[in-house]
C-alpha cells in the first residue's frame, strides 16, 4: 500500500521526490519546495491516491541537529476512501522561509499554516490571512524555533484594533452583501 | 453613504409581518421573520421602516437615521457568559444577522509543544491531560500510544483493556459536558445538573483508580500508572446501571422538545464533502454523514472485537450532532460492558525496566532494579531516533500526535493534532447569515475545548 | 450571630463606608458587623473561567457540592453585578488585558480568588505565553492551590474569604490602593518641600 503511493508519486514527479522512507508503518516522502503545490494538488485529485483529508500541517526545526535546510514543513494526508496515509516533508531554508500555500487544495490547511507561521516564521505565499493565530499580536519572534528560549515572555501593551481590522474594500464588500440580502 | 435605493416600502415588507396602514400604526417589533430566498431567516430592518413611517413620504436627508447604514460591531468573548472556553468572535451585525465574523483564538495558548521539548517523555503526560480537559484520559492514551509506536513496544492485554474501559468512560464524560453546556446556553439548565451528577459518579471511579478526579495522568508509556483497585469491577458495573438513566432523562426532556428542535434543526448544516475538506473529524463529521471513526476504520486495542456501531447523521446540523453524541454515549457504555466482562489478568506494564519502573522490592534488593530506577528517574525513557504519527479517536475526533525523537530522554518535537482546531476553522465563513443566537447553539455543538484548540 | 466582639476596624479607606475616627458607638460597630456578615454571606461570584479549573468550578456549583449553601449561588457573568471574581484556569498573556478590563469594571467592594496553581503562579507552565500568576495584574485575596483544586478545596477557599470579610479586614484591592495613595502622598510632600 505504501509502496503504491510512493511509486505513483515518483512516477509523476520524478525530479521533485527527493527521498522516500518507510519507518514504523509510516510512509514519508521528501519533496522539493518548488513542486510541492503541484504535488499536493495531485495527491488530492488523482484517482489512485485520493487524499481528500489534510490532517495536519506542521513544521520541524532541525537547527541543533545541523539540518540543512533548517526547517521541514510536514503535511499529513489521509485518504478516506482508501485508508492510506502519507507524510509529505518539504525542506525550507532559513534565509528564505517561504513556501506555497495549500489553501486552494484543502480548506483545512488555513489555520494550520497560520500556526506554522506563528510558531516558526515560515510564510505561506498566497494564504488569504497570513497573521499570527496563537500568540498575541505584540509577540516577537517565533516560539517553536530551537533558538527561542522557552520562558521568554512579551507583555501585551497595545489593545487590538477591533473596528479597523477589515480593510475598507472588504468593508464595502460586506455592506454590499448585506444590502443584497434584503433587496431581493 | 446613503442607500436610497434599498429603502423598504410598506408594500415590499416581508409577508409574515402585517402590512401596516397609512395612518402610522406602531410597527410590531420583534415579530415577522421572513424566510429569505436562500432559506435563512432574516430580521426586518426595524429602524429604517419606523423612520419611514414617521416621515410618511420618501426619506428625507434630514430625517434619515445616520446609524442605519452602519453595521453594528460586537465582540463575543473571550470572556463571555456562554459556558465555553476562551475564544473570541468579532461580529459585524446588520440587525440580528451576522454579515461578517472573524474568530480569534490563542487565549489559552499554554505552549504545550514547547513544554514538551523541555521535559522528559513521561513528564509530558500531565501536560496531555490538560489538552482536552473534558476527557483527560483519552489524551494520555493517545500520547502513550504514540511513544509506544515509536519505541515499537506493545502493552499487555490487561492494560489495553483498562485503557479501553476508562477511555470510553472519559468519552462519556466529554459528551456529558458538551451536551450539558450546549443546553445551558440554549436555556435548558436542568440537563446540565443531570449530566454533572453523572460526571461526578465517573469522577468517583477515576479518583479511586488514580487519585485524581479530573487530571488523572493515569496512562503511562508502557501501560498504566498502577493496577486498578479490587472493587473496580463492581464500581464500573454500578456506573453502567446509573449512567444510562441520566442519558435517558435528558433524552426524554430534550430530544423531542419543540423549542430545542426549532433552535437547532437546520442550524449550521454542513455536507460531508465540505466537512472533509475542512479537516473535520469526530462527532461533528459523523453528523454530516461520513462514517469515519478511528476506532472502527483503524482499530486498536480490540475495538474491532467488540460489538458496537458508529452513529451517523444526515444533515450535519446542530440537532444531528446532539443525536450522534447521545447515541455515542450509549455505544460507549455498551463497549465498557463488553470490556469489563472479560478483563484479562496479568501485568499492567510492559516487562521492560527501561520503560516501566521496576517493582519496589527489586529496587531495594537488587542492583539491576536500583540502577534501572535510577536511570529512569534521572535520564527518563530513551526513545530511539525517528518520527511517527499516531492517531486515536479523542472526544472530538482524530487526536494525532506527531513525535520526532533524536534518541534521547527528551522529545525533539511533539506535535498535537487537535481535532477542535480543524473544526473551528470554518466558523468565520459559516456564521455569515446566521443570527447571534445561533452562534451560541453552534459553538456548543462543535464542542470547542480551548485547551485543545490552543494547546 | 456568633461574631467576635473585638472587631478590627477596617484599615485604609473602606470601600464606600465612611471612616469614623470618633469612639465607636455600639450601634455603629454592630452595623459594620452586620454589613460584613451580609457581604460574606451573599458573595456573587464572577467565574472568570478559562481552562480546566472552570470545569471543577462547574462541579462546585452543581448539585453534588452545591456552592449555594454558602450564599454564592448567584453566578453572574457581568462584572457590574458581581463582587467576587474567581479566576479559574490559566491566564495567558493574550488574555491578561481582558482580565484587567473585567476586574476594573467590578464595583467595590470586590475580592479575587485565584483558583488553581495556574492562576496563582503559572502552574507548571513556565512558558513564553503564560502569566506567572494573576497577581502580576490584579490584587488577589485568596489563593487556592491544586491542579485542579478539589471542590472541597475551593469551598474551603471561599469560606476563608468569608471569614476574612467577617473579620472586617480590607480586601487586597483596598490595601494596595491605600499603599499607593500613601506613596503618592509622600511623593507630593517630597516634591512640595
Amino acid at each position: 500500500m505504501a509502496q503504491f503511493v510512493a511509486d505513483r508519486l515518483r512516477e509523476r514527479f520524478p525530479d521533485a521526490v527527493q527521498r522516500v522512507l518507510d519507518q514504523r508503518g509510516d510512509l514519508t516522502v521528501w519533496v522539493a519546495r518548488d513542486r510541492v503545490h503541484e504535488l499536493l494538488a495531485f495527491c488530492k485529485h488523482d484517482d489512485g491516491l485520493r487524499f481528500d483529508f489534510c490532517m495536519d500541517v506542521t513544521a520541524v526545526d532541525y537547527q541543533p541537529l545541523g539540518g540543512d535546510p533548517r526547517f521541514a514543513v510536514v503535511y499529513h494526508l489521509y485518504s478516506l476512501s482508501t485508508g492510506k496515509r502519507v507524510r509529505i516533508k518539504v525542506g525550507v531554508p532559513e534565509d528564505d522561509p517561504v513556501i506555497a500555500t495549500a489553501t486552494d487544495v484543502w480548506k483545512a490547511t488555513d489555520w494550520f499554516e497560520r500556526e506554522v507561521y506563528d510558531m516558526f516564521g515560515i510564510r505561506f505565499e498566497g494564504h488569504p490571512n497570513m497573521k499570527r493565530i496563537l500568540c498575541h499580536h505584540d509577540f516577537q519572534g517565533h516560539a517553536l524555533r530551537k533558538d527561542y528560549p522557552a520562558d521568554l515572555r512579551w507583555r501585551l501593551v497595545r489593545p487590538d484594533d477591533l473596528v479597523n481590522e477589515i480593510s475598507p474594500e472588504e468593508m464595502e464588500r460586506v455592506r454590499a452583501g448585506a444590502e443584497r440580502a434584503f433587496s431581493d | 453613504m446613503v442607500f436610497k435605493d434599498a429603502v423598504i416600502t410598506p408594500e415590499e415588507m416581508p409577508r409574515t409581518t402585517p402590512v401596516p396602514d397609512q395612518h402610522g400604526q406602531p410597527h410590531p417589533t420583534g415579530t415577522g421573520q421572513a424566510a429569505h430566498a436562500g432559506g435563512r431567516p432574516v430580521a426586518p430592518r426595524a429602524g429604517r421602516v419606523s423612520i419611514e413611517r414617521f416621515a410618511g413620504e420618501e426619506l428625507d436627508e434630514l430625517t434619515e437615521d445616520p446609524l442605519s447604514e452602519e453595521l453594528l460591531v460586537i465582540n463575543i468573548g473571550p470572556s463571555h457568559p456562554a459556558m465555553h472556553g476562551t475564544f473570541r468572535i468579532k461580529c459585524w451585525l446588520d440587525g440580528e444577522t451576522i454579515v461578517k465574523a472573524i474568530p480569534e483564538i490563542g487565549y489559552l495558548h499554554r505552549c504545550f509543544e514547547k513544554m514538551s521539548e523541555t521535559h522528559r517523555w513521561q513528564e509530558i503526560l500531565p501536560y496531555t491531560d490538560r489538552l482536552n480537559y473534558m476527557s483527560p484520559f483519552l489524551n494520555n492514551v493517545g500520547f502513550a500510544m504514540a511513544v509506544e509506536k515509536l519505541m515499537g513496544i506493545e502493552i499487555p492485554p490487561r492494560a489495553q483493556r483498562i485503557r479501553v474501559i476508562l477511555g470510553e468512560l472519559s468519552r462519556v464524560m466529554d459528551h456529558f459536558v458538551c451536551i450539558g453546556t450546549n443546553l445551558v446556553d440554549l436555556g435548558a439548565l436542568t440537563n446540565f445538573w443531570y449530566f454533572f451528577r453523572g460526571r461526578e459518579e465517573i469522577y468517583s471511579l477515576l479518583e479511586h483508580v488514580s487519585g485524581a478526579r479530573m487530571m488523572v495522568a493515569y496512562g503511562r508509556v508502557g501501560g498504566l500508572m498502577r493496577d486498578v483497585h479490587d472493587t473496580f469491577d463492581e464500581e464500573v458495573r454500578g456506573l453502567l446501571e446509573t449512567l444510562p438513566r441520566y442519558i435517558d432523562d435528558v433524552d426524554r426532556l430534550i430530544t423531542k422538545n419543540r423549542i430545542f428542535v426549532d433552535r437547532t434543526r437546520g442550524v449550521h448544516a454542513i455536507s460531508g464533502e465540505e466537512a472533509v475538506d475542512w479537516g473535520w473529524t469526530g462527532p461533528c463529521l459523523r453528523a454530516a454523514g461520513v462514517a469515519y471513526d478511528v476506532r472502527k476504520v483503524h482499530p486498536y486495542y480490540d475495538y474491532d472485537k467488540f460489538d458496537w456501531q458508529v452513529p451517523i447523521g444526515t444533515t450535519g446540523d446542530v440537532y444531528d450532532r446532539y443525536l450522534v453524541r447521545m447515541e455515542e454515549m450509549r455505544q460507549s457504555l455498551s463497549i465498557v460492558e463488553q470490556a469489563i466482562d472479560d478483563l484479562p489478568d496479568g501485568p499492567v506494564n510492559v516487562d521492560d525496566w527501561g520503560v516501566a519502573p521496576p517493582p519496589k522490592d527489586a529496587v531495594y534488593n537488587t542492583i539491576e532494579g536500583m540502577v534501572a530506577h535510577f536511570k529512569l528517574t534521572f535520564e527518563g525513557i530513551q526513545v530511539p531516533a525517528g518520527e511517527v504519527y499516531s492517531y486515536t479517536e479523542g472526544g472530538n475526533g482524530e487526536l494525532g500526535f506527531y513525535l520526532v525523537s533524536d534518541g534521547g530522554g527528551r522529545p525533539y518535537r511533539v506535535r498535537c493534532r487537535a481535532p477542535c482546531f480543524a473544526i473551528y476553522q470554518n466558523i468565520g465563513p459559516t456564521l455569515e447569515g446566521c443570527m447571534v443566537s445561533d452562534v451560541v447553539a453552534i459553538m456548543g455543538s462543535l464542542n470547542i475545548i480551548a485547551g485543545e484548540l490552543d494547546r | 450571630m456568633g461574631l467576635k466582639d473585638d472587631l478590627v476596624h477596617p484599615g485604609g479607606e473602606p470601600g464606600g463606608w465612611p471612616v469614623d475616627e470618633s469612639p465607636k458607638s455600639v450601634f455603629t460597630t454592630r452595623l459594620e458587623k452586620m454589613v460584613n456578615w451580609a457581604r460574606a454571606g451573599s458573595l456573587w461570584p464572577l467565574p472568570f473561567g478559562t481552562a480546566c479549573c472552570a470545569i471543577e468550578f462547574m462541579s462546585v456549583v452543581s448539585a453534588h457540592y452545591d456552592l449555594a449553601r454558602f450564599g454564592a449561588e448567584v453566578v453572574r457573568f457581568s462584572p457590574r453585578q458581581s463582587d467576587m471574581m474567581i479566576v479559574a484556569g490559566t491566564v495567558v498573556d493574550k488574555q491578561a488585558p481582558i482580565l484587567k478590563l473585567i476586574y476594573e469594571q467590578m464595583c467595590e467592594p470586590k475580592w479575587v480568588i485565584s483558583m488553581g496553581v495556574c492562576a496563582s503562579s503559572g502552574g507548571f507552565y513556565r512558558a513564553y505565553h503564560v502569566m506567572q500568576g494573576i497577581d502580576e495584574l490584579v490584587p488577589v485575596d485568596i489563593y487556592v492551590p491544586g491542579c485542579p483544586p478539589t471542590p472541597e478545596g475551593l469551598i474551603y477557599g471561599i469560606i476563608k474569604l468569608q471569614e476574612k470579610i467577617q473579620r472586617g479586614e480590607p480586601s487586597r484591592f483596598q490595601e494596595i490602593r491605600a499603599e499607593r495613595r500613601a506613596a503618592e502622598a509622600e511623593r507630593h510632600e517630597l516634591v512640595a518641600t
